[in-house]
């Protein structure tokens, strides 16, 4: 499964949605993924990949880590990957 | 319904080993923040707390106690011992027989489950030591506390989490007002500070890498400490018959759950515990000087906060002081507001508001007057003190200068 499957897959279990309803260009509030919810699906983006995310929930903004889209996510694991791999 | 005021209090958290030494580090706006120093820190993320320094409880206890006495059990005897010594009370006959303990503690003896588990499952040991149960429990330090004073009527511990101790001294308060018990030895205390502790903080993404900036538009979440706080409630009658020595009184307090979220805080369940408190204490909201926030530092806690606290003092929020000392002690957990009732009582008693010290910038959604940096000179005749727990389970305190 590529990354973006990957990421998909993790985000539509925490919406408790089908992976099909899921596109690049999702917000996680498309999604009704809360703030707590980021942070599960953080966790979970961190055990699959066997990745550390900088990420804090108080400041979403500032984080190096961009949560915009689904797309901006994907990119970031992308880049931890090849960074921490 | 009798008066309650408080004779006595005692501390150890990382400002100092006892409430003068406490009050003059929060009157200088003190941080007790640094590296976090235990075995396996270099393996966390987050490095920082406000540790407790120069606590040696081998000076203090024995060895027998040592094997009984959690660290969350040796600071809540050291400030049972500062408060019951400031009280000059002796309990025996019919005062020991009705007086009692009531303590705060989220996590109970939490470094006693870390130093077994990883006994057990790390190294693979298969045998721990025979007091780890009694040891960990979560009402070992208010047993051993009504053990050594002899105090003998209702004793017990609350688990709310950051509300632990707001709940426990406002459950020794309406005993003491109605009159069932004329002493209770109350407050809470929390030693998370070791390895699994603050690992499990560190998942929930609401840690602070750098400092508790409570308020200011470029925090960036809590910061843990550790502690305890304890004080002496008595009849106020009783108090004055054998002419001790009134720190101020407690007035009324309320509890209220926000029924919504296990760990988002709400406007409106802060809101109605605020109100309430004053309502039980028959204190009109113009009449609050000062109140010592929950201020955690994070996002959404400073700003909810703010947002009650205008919703309940409409204009008069904008003259009343609200600071946090979580800034200088770190987030003492179960113990937490214990030990910022020190900061009311330095208000009431002394006239000295503490400041929310690392305060930088503005924050539009946290426009209060909230002490920057710098504690201020004001006579104070009635604060508030707000614990808001994970759980939604909010406990508000009212005092009053006597």
């Amino acid at each position: 499964m590529s990354t973006q499957d990957k990421v998909i897959t993790i985000l539509a279990e925490q919406a408790m949605i089908a992976p099909q309803a899921v596109t690049l260009d999702s917000t996680l509030e498309d999604l009704g993924i809360d703030s707590m919810g980021v942070v599960e699906s953080i966790f979970a983006i961190e055990e699959t990949f066997e990745i550390t995310v900088p990420f804090n929930a108080n400041t979403p903004g500032e984080n190096t880590f961009d949560i915009s889209t689904v797309r901006s996510i994907v990119a970031g694991v992308e880049r931890l990957k090849a960074e921490q791999g | 319904m009798k008066r309650v005021v408080i004779t006595g209090a005692g501390t150890v958290n990382a400002l100092g080993l006892s409430v003068p030494d406490t009050l003059a580090a929060m009157r200088e706006g003190e941080c007790g923040i640094g590296p976090l120093n235990f075995r396996d820190a270099e393996r966390l993320s987050i490095r920082i707390g406000a540790q407790v320094q120069g606590f040696e409880a081998e000076t203090r206890y024995n060895r027998q106690q040592i094997a009984l006495y959690d660290r969350f059990t040796q600071f809540t005897l050291a400030a049972a011992r500062e408060a019951i010594a400031q009280a000059d009370l002796n309990f025996s006959g019919d005062l020991a027989d009705r007086a009692g303990v009531i303590l705060g503690t989220a996590g109970g003896g939490v470094s006693t489950w870390d130093d077994n588990y990883r006994a057990v499952y790390q190294e693979g040991k298969n045998r721990v030591h025979p007091f780890v149960v009694p040891k960990l429990m979560n009402n070992a330090a208010a047993s051993h506390v009504s053990m050594e004073w002899n105090l003998r009527g209702p004793c017990f511990t609350v688990s709310t989490a950051c509300a632990s101790s707001n709940h426990a001294m406002a459950q020794a308060f309406a005993m003491v007002r109605s009159g069932m018990a004329p002493v209770m030895v109350t407050g809470g205390s929390e030693s998370m500070l070791c390895f699994g502790g603050v690992k499990a903080w560190e998942g929930l993404r609401v840690m602070s890498h750098d400092a508790c900036r409570p308020f200011s538009a470029n925090r960036n979440g809590m910061v843990q400490g550790e502690g305890a706080g304890v004080f002496v409630f008595e009849d106020y009658d009783h108090a004055r018959a054998r002419g001790a020595d009134i720190l101020c009184e407690v007035a009324g307090f309320a509890m209220t759950s926000d029924a919504s979220d296990i760990v988002m805080p709400s406007t409106a369940g802060a809101a109605r515990a605020m109100q309430g408190a004053l309502n039980d204490a028959r204190i009109n909201a113009d009449e609050v000087g000062y109140i010592n926030a929950h201020g955690t530092g994070t996002s959404a806690n400073d700003k909810t906060e703010c947002a009650a606290v205008k919703e309940v003092f409409a204009a008069h929020a904008d003259r009343l002081m609200i600071s946090s000392t979580k800034s200088m002690h770190g987030h003492i957990i179960g113990g937490t507001g214990a030990v910022e009732l020190l900061a009311c009582i330095m208000a009431l008693r002394d006239g000295v508001v503490a400041p929310t010290i690392g305060y930088q910038e503005p924050d539009p959604d946290c426009a209060l007057d909230v002490v920057p940096n710098v504690a201020r000179d004001v006579q104070i005749d009635v604060a508030l003190s707000n614990a808001f727990a994970f759980g939604g389970l909010n406990a508000v305190l009212a005092l009053r200068r006597v």
